[in-house]
């Protein structure tokens, strides 16, 4: 080789351009168990194993009872049923496997199993399946039967108005259960009584929480304000849990003390918490978290958030990351519990990674998909922001739409939207005067109103909303005073709808396992379980709900493509006049071109798909073939809407031989009369992209092979550009309006075409 | 008042048994009207949970094999009787290292049983002490 030989750079650009991808932007860490690397085989994970002797835990999956650590000691006591355990850990871990994909084991008798489970028996199971099984198994375990969604309702300044109408909307979209936090944690109180003003706006039931301090958020609970709370964080590792400042029995103590205020509960844990605070143990992620499960069901709660949660960056730098959180998610719902199955803080730079991870819960269900949409602009949501964000919130309902899968969420109009915003924050304006609050001004509210984010809002100050939180909290103000005050002012509708959330806490049905409310019921594990045993039974859509799916914005149909183009009509008309002379014969002038026109050019439709009016379509052409000194002439055909007919039924009429054909939507050919249909001399397909100053070298071109030259062909370049996905709807609709005009055997007529002074 | 044991038949019970669903001062679901709380008849307390309700819960989780939940839910229904700062107090003295010793914890125990006759949170306070014991838990972190 020689030194000199250059190829003026020392890569593949193609790395280059892979480099400048958003994947590249995310971290991706390789293998290593003995430092806690590892998705499900960690360098520590012990073997399963369970020993009863007189009735009494004497060693759990290899540790002898009194070597229990803290978090041994509450599963061996709190989540091991002994009844079950010798049963259930005798059995083989593949048939364990197989029953959990086999549509005729009831739910409910694998549910049994695992109450007698250790924690590394349930993971060696779940990790003999691989993703299509996980998600498949997930959809026939999960506890409930109707699919759900959380929303995060938050913004950069802590402002109650935003909290509000941003509450309204997330209401409207369908979430069930929607959460607030704080940028600065004082204004805990403030951010409550605004989402709660606001999620009461539109429809009641959509249940509330407002993640904070836990003895400050039992007393917002308390005060009547939130309806949920999902806080009570649980870690797989004994090191990670005292840092976490909890025990298994302080937290179960968290547990009832929120069922005793009548306030519903779940835990919160996940992949690679324990990685994260640096308490890892050489043990695999799913093995942590399977520990961590085990406990909440041993606390007594009725369900989880989890599925990577804050780990899942962490957890998806590794191989098998992903696949990871889908296992523990799965496990979840095998322990019987609800399941917020994360898709909350962002995973990846990556929009293709995101969809892929949505995409198994999607189709498979859960009881709350994510366990936070941020269902504000990414910078807006103070958790961090989501796989799914305001931004995102239209792929989302299209995704639903794609795979007639329900994500829980319904799509809403531009107007009711508007409506509902103005309302919510009419609704807190009035309380915080009324009960003395603050005052909004009109800027204050329309600035909100508006406002996609809160950088376009001129609204509160952070000091005047800490101000707002410490006179809610200091004076007592409880939500019995705030449906007064929407009372008063005469927000009848959004007091009632408060009235019945806090309702819900009498009789405590709420706090069954996977409870939510639809349409003013609840619904729960109890009187909504999942009955999947195969085809045609679980969760099927509905009719009304596929077409609710279905209801996306901005879709098209055919008599909207007509009034389109009905809309160019008055204008082409006066730019250009179609004279139909009579039969079209063959021509004699060597030096002619003729132009094979579509059955609904120029009188149905009016403008290529990218746009241009075919007036000018036509004036260009002309121009390209004068340009060359041959002549147009023009015929229509009404036998066929088909490019290449057309064309060739021109190059066979022309007296050169060389025809062009031009449908309306502007895709034209080239061609010449001794070859075969579909082999042209040039072909425009890429109607959409094509210009003015193609069509004209279209022409030119035309006349040179009529001159029996070869001129370079015309090349209309891509930049990659999915035009199927944005025009074939049209094309389609568009096309069959053509063929719909066309007639067998009718014969091609002449057609003069004047051109008038009005052309653009 | 014997009863026969509550299962998913009676569930939701605000929606089959209404007439076991009484607010914290007796007012039954259709006394709690939006007139009602509007004229001041209706105020926080009636919209508190129960004891009785946490226990109808915990049969209800139980008919169904959710004896843990049926657990968590039995220890809420002595809670609701406890005032807050006492239960905020105890959730304190459980964390790791607030306590010194397993005094702290016995001693909650015994006012659980003497003040509040809460014997279910008793026994399970004292079970934690036995296990933070022996896995020094009581050793202060700051």
């Amino acid at each position: 080789m020689s030194d000199s030989y250059s190829y003026g750079a020392n890569r593949w650009r193609r790395f280059s351009d892979w480099d400048d991808r958003p994947l590249r932007l995310d971290q991706f860490a390789v293998e290593d168990p003995e430092n806690g690397f590892s998705a499900f085989s960690g360098a520590q994970d012990p073997q399963p194993g369970i020993s009863i002797i007189d009735g009494e835990i004497a060693s759990m999956d290899g540790v002898a009872a009194k070597d229990f650590d803290m978090i041994d000691a509450f599963i061996a006591r709190h989540h091991l049923d002994i009844e079950v355990a010798e049963e259930a850990m005798a059995m083989p871990s593949p048939e364990l496997a197989r029953m959990l994909v086999d549509m005729n084991v009831p739910r409910t008798q694998l549910t049994r199993l695992a109450r007698g489970m250790t924690p590394a028996k349930l993971a060696e199971v779940v990790a003999q399946l691989n993703a299509m099984e996980i998600s498949f198994s997930y959809s026939k375990m999960r506890a409930r039967q109707t699919p759900g969604n959380q929303a995060h309702v938050t913004n950069a300044k802590d402002d109650p108005l935003q909290l509000s109408a941003d509450a309204a909307i997330a209401v409207a979209f369908g979430f069930d259960e929607i959460e607030t936090t704080m940028r600065v944690s004082r204004n805990a109180w403030s951010n409550a009584l605004a989402c709660c003003v606001g999620s009461s706006v539109g429809r009641a039931g959509t249940l509330f929480q407002c993640s904070s301090e836990e003895a400050e958020e039992l007393e917002i609970g308390m005060a009547g304000f939130t309806s949920y709370a999902e806080t009570v964080s649980v870690y797989g590792t004994e090191s990670a849990f005292v840092d976490g400042d909890d025990t298994p029995w302080s937290k179960t103590w968290l547990a009832a003390a929120y069922a005793s205020r009548g306030v519903k509960m779940r835990c919160t844990s996940g992949a690679a918490s324990e990685l994260l605070m640096g308490f890892h143990e050489s043990k695999s992620l799913l093995y942590l978290e399977a520990r961590c499960l085990c406990v909440q069901r041993g606390m007594g709660s009725q369900g989880t958030q989890n599925g990577g949660i804050d780990g899942a960056p962490l957890a998806s730098t590794m191989p098998g990351g992903v696949r990871e959180l889908m296992a523990e998610n799965l496990l979840a719902v095998w322990l019987d519990l609800e399941c917020a199955s994360g898709n909350d803080a962002r995973h990846s730079e990556s929009e293709i990674r995101v969809g892929a991870k949505i995409l198994p819960l999607l189709i498979a269900g859960s009881d709350l998909i994510c366990s936070g949409f941020g269902s504000i602009l990414k910078y807006d949501n103070s958790f961090n922001p989501s796989s799914f964000n305001g931004e995102e919130m239209e792929d989302f309902l299209v995704l639903q739409r794609d795979f007639e899968a329900d994500g829980g969420l319904t799509s809403v109009e531009e107007a009711t939207a508007f409506s509902l915003r103005k309302q919510a924050i009419e609704a807190l304006a009035f309380v915080h005067e009324d009960l003395g609050l603050s005052t909004a001004n009109e800027t204050m509210k329309q600035s909100v109103a508006v406002a996609s984010g809160s950088d376009d809002t001129e609204s509160y100050l952070p000091r005047a909303v800490a101000g707002i939180s410490e006179q809610i909290k200091d004076r007592g103000i409880t939500v019995v005073d705030v449906i007064r005050s929407l009372h008063k002012g005469g927000f009848v509708e959004e007091a009632e709808n408060l009235l019945f959330l806090v309702k819900l806490r009498v009789s405590g049905d709420y706090l069954q396992t996977s409870a939510i409310v639809r349409d003013r019921r609840i619904i729960s594990a109890i009187n909504d379980p999942n009955s999947y045993q195969g085809p045609g039974t679980g969760y099927r859509l509905s009719e009304e709900r596929r077409q609710e799916l279905a209801a996306i914005r901005d879709v098209l149909d055919r008599e909207g493509v007509l009034r389109a183009e009905a809309i160019y009509e008055p204008d082409e008309s006066r730019r250009i006049n179609y004279h139909t002379i009579g039969p079209a014969e063959a021509g004699t002038d060597p030096g002619e071109v003729l132009v094979a026109l579509s059955p609904g050019f120029g009188g149905k439709l009016f403008r290529t798909l990218a746009g241009h009016p075919l007036s000018r379509v036509l004036a260009e052409i002309q121009a390209g073939i004068a340009s060359e000194n041959a002549t147009m002439r023009i015929i229509r055909c009404r036998h066929t809407a088909d490019t290449s007919f057309l064309g060739l039924t021109a190059a066979k009429l022309s007296g050169s031989g060389i025809g062009i054909g031009l449908q309306a939507k502007g895709t034209a050919v080239i061609h010449q009369k001794e070859r075969l249909p579909h082999n042209n001399l040039e072909l425009f397909s890429n109607a959409p992209i094509t210009t003015l100053e193609h069509y004209r070298g279209l022409g030119r071109n035309a006349a040179i092979y009529a001159t029996g030259n070869m001129p370079d062909p015309i090349v209309v370049p891509t930049h990659g550009e999915a035009l199927g996905a944005r025009f074939h709807a049209r094309v389609a609709l568009t096309y069959a309006i053509e063929t719909e005009m066309t007639e067998d055997g009718a014969s091609p007529e002449a057609v003069e075409v004047t051109f008038s002074e009005d052309m653009p | 008042m014997t009863r026969k044991p509550l299962s998913a038949a009676d569930y939701p019970l605000a929606e089959k048994r209404p007439d076991l669903v009484r607010g914290a001062r007796g007012k039954p679901l259709e006394e709690l009207t939006l007139d009602a709380l509007v004229s001041g008849d209706v105020t926080m307390e009636d919209l508190r949970i129960t004891p009785q309700a946490l226990l109808q819960q915990a049969e209800i989780a139980s008919s169904v094999g959710r004896n843990e939940l049926a657990r968590n839910f039995e220890r809420a229904s002595e809670m609701a009787r406890i005032p807050q700062p006492i239960i905020m107090e105890i959730y304190e003295i459980l964390r790791p290292g607030r306590a010194s010793d397993k005094q702290a914890i016995i001693a909650a125990a015994k006012r659980l049983r003497d003040e509040f006759q809460a014997e279910i949170l008793a026994a399970f306070i004292e079970e934690a002490a036995d296990v933070y014991d022996r896995r020094g838990l009581f050793a202060a972190r700051y």
